[in-house]
């Protein structure tokens, strides 16, 4: 077996710099990041906006010059044979870029057709991928007529028209609600059964802790960290975290109140979060500091706390 | 349900990079929308209608061409060759752009194997199907009306061709310069003009010789001469229209794809 056989994407000292060669003033997007997508895997790359993921994704899905680093994808070299490795991958991008003045059947079709693929195989295969997809009924209509959910499934249909062996997802399901969130979930997961390997971009926590095996969190154009979503919880936070809310006149009292009562605790514009290892224990604690809060939250740590930690920050600003 | 076996798409040979699936494209959504292309073929019959014929019937015969002309026939081939040349600046600036900014249709066509230069190529391709498909239908109805000369004149449809390649080519060097909708008025103010006094409605010399060399430097005069030659059988060299036209068409083409390679891939 072929070293490509496992590792599928192969990023080292990766960087992405906007801007005219030889500008100094050029915007670093992506600052020497290394990591490694085996196959089969579904791959996660955390960041606020800003952080970088997109461009990874762009350079990833050979439609962006890597500026510095090396980037193998199934084997060959990004810069030199983007062609035959776009052939192979199956890209879900950002803002849906679906063909407005094609219905939604010859959407797949064309796209088909970019990739070389013979008439009577697209017939078949959009056919089955309208069923996978759910968009059966819609086959003829207008891609205008189509909800937010649908056109993003139209858009994963359409990224699998040339049944890749990697498809990347960015940001696949910002903007949906709940239910068609939890369609493309459960669809996304049936395509990590069947084998593809999926890289996808989120700032989502419960997204990335549902679909994906390994994931790297990125701020500021570096990967701060990387590894199973429980990895990097029980590395980076405790077993649980009280959320506090107060009432906006005495949040400062309050949150001074409960300085010292918990390792770790995280100012948020809307709340304050006490990273402990037993909750409840904590809440009894500020109870008895006199602190009457409005709501009070225990919960178990999750990704967004690990994020908060690496980055200070919270996902969604 | 098992939905996506992997690996299968290694069975079926890949052909990237080929601008026909552009062509393709424009054929698919042009079978929802083809009465535009009828728009397009009307325009210069209105034009030959207005003109030719109204016009015509005040002014007789067109002197200075050799044998006497009348003023339909010398209209006729001069409409046409500027139909090919709005079908191609249309199509590969005011379609293009809006693919290019609102509709982002490139960027989701260049994930595929598809290349920049590959989809420059077919859109310049499929500016030229439009414009052989408005120039044949443009060339049967003035048949009919006898203002044509065939066979000969049948050299109208290479000529509407190459007409339309340089157009379209210089139309997608334009597209690349654009930075709002409302720049197409810039366009509108070269063109315009350049519809108008490109010997379109009246002869070369009728003009001062200084306003002469200005005309005989604009490429619609050149496809002006080039239809009006092979529509009327008077001969005449067209080689210097020819390598004008394929030159500008060549050159503005490959500066084109170059600053489509630089918008289209950052």
């Amino acid at each position: 077996m072929t070293d490509s056989s496992t590792v599928l994407i192969d990023a080292r000292g990766l960087k992405k710099v906007y801007g005219r060669p030889g500008d100094k003033a050029g915007f670093t997007a992506v600052d020497g990041i290394d990591f490694q997508v085996r196959r089969g895997e579904a791959f996660g790359v955390l960041g606020a906006n800003g952080a970088g993921k997109s461009s990874t994704m762009r350079m990833i899905a050979c439609v962006s010059p890597v500026t510095a680093g090396s980037l193998r994808i199934l084997g060959y070299d990004s810069g030199t044979d983007g062609a035959r490795i776009r052939a192979r991958l199956g890209v879900v991008p950002q803002d849906d870029t679906i063909d407005t003045e094609l219905t939604v059947r010859e959407n797949l079709l064309i796209y088909g057709r970019y990739f070389g693929l013979p008439w009577k195989v697209l017939r078949e295969r959009s056919s089955r991928l309208l069923e996978f997809t759910r968009l059966s009924e819609k086959a003829d209509d207008a891609v205008a007529t189509l909800s937010g959910g649908m056109r993003r499934r139209l858009t994963i249909a359409r990224a699998l028209i040339n049944e890749p062996e990697i498809v990347l997802l960015d940001e696949p399901t910002t903007g949906l609600d709940p239910q068609a969130r939890h369609l493309l979930w459960e669809r996304l997961f049936q395509l990590k059964q069947d084998g593809v390997t999926l890289l996808l971009t989120t700032h989502y926590m419960d997204e990335a802790e549902q679909l994906c095996d390994r994931l790297v969190v990125m701020d500021a154009g570096k990967i701060v960290a990387e590894g199973t979503p429980a990895e990097l919880i029980a590395r980076y936070t405790l077993r649980e975290v009280l959320e506090l809310r107060f009432a906006p006149g005495e949040r400062q009292t309050m949150t001074d109140k409960c300085r010292g009562l918990a390792e770790r605790m995280e100012e948020l514009p809307d709340r304050l979060l006490l990273s402990t290892d037993n909750g409840e224990e904590t809440l009894s604690a500020v109870h008895r500091q006199g602190v009457q809060p409005l709501t009070a939250l225990v919960r178990r740590s999750s990704l967004e706390d690990v994020f908060l930690t690496l980055t200070g920050r919270s996902l969604l600003d | 349900m098992t939905a996506m076996p992997t690996g299968a798409s290694a069975e079926i040979p890949l052909r990237p990079g080929r601008a026909w699936t552009m062509v393709e494209r424009n054929l698919m959504i042009y079978r929802h929308t083809w009465p535009v292309l009828l728009a397009e073929i009307f325009e210069p019959m209105l034009y030959l209608l207005a003109f030719g014929v109204g016009v015509g019937l005040l002014v007789g015969d067109v002197p200075g061409l050799g044998a006497s002309i009348s003023y339909p026939q010398f209209v006729a081939p001069a409409l046409l060759a500027t139909a090919a040349m709005n079908g191609a600046m249309n199509e590969t600036t005011f379609n293009m752009y809006g693919k290019l900014t609102t509709d982002k249709t490139y960027e989701s066509i260049l994930t595929t194997p598809m290349s920049v230069r590959s989809v420059a190529l077919g859109e310049v391709f499929w500016a030229l199907v439009r414009g052989a498909i408005v120039a044949t239908v443009f060339l049967v109805v003035v048949s009919i009306f006898g203002l044509a000369n065939l066979p000969e004149a049948l050299l109208v449809i290479p000529s509407a061709l190459l007409i339309g390649f340089a157009f379209a080519a210089v139309g997608l060097l334009t597209v690349t310069f654009l930075r709002s909708w409302q720049d197409f008025q810039l366009i509108q103010l070269v063109m315009l003009p350049m519809f108008l006094f490109a010997t379109t409605f009246f002869p070369l010399d009728v003009y001062p010789r200084p306003v002469q060399v200005f005309v005989e430097v604009l490429p619609l005069y050149h496809s002006v001469e080039l239809v009006r030659a092979a529509f009327l059988g008077t001969g005449g060299n067209p080689a210097v229209a020819v390598i004008y036209l394929a030159v500008l068409g060549i050159v503005a083409l490959a500066v084109a794809v170059r600053r489509l390679e630089d918008t289209l891939r950052p």
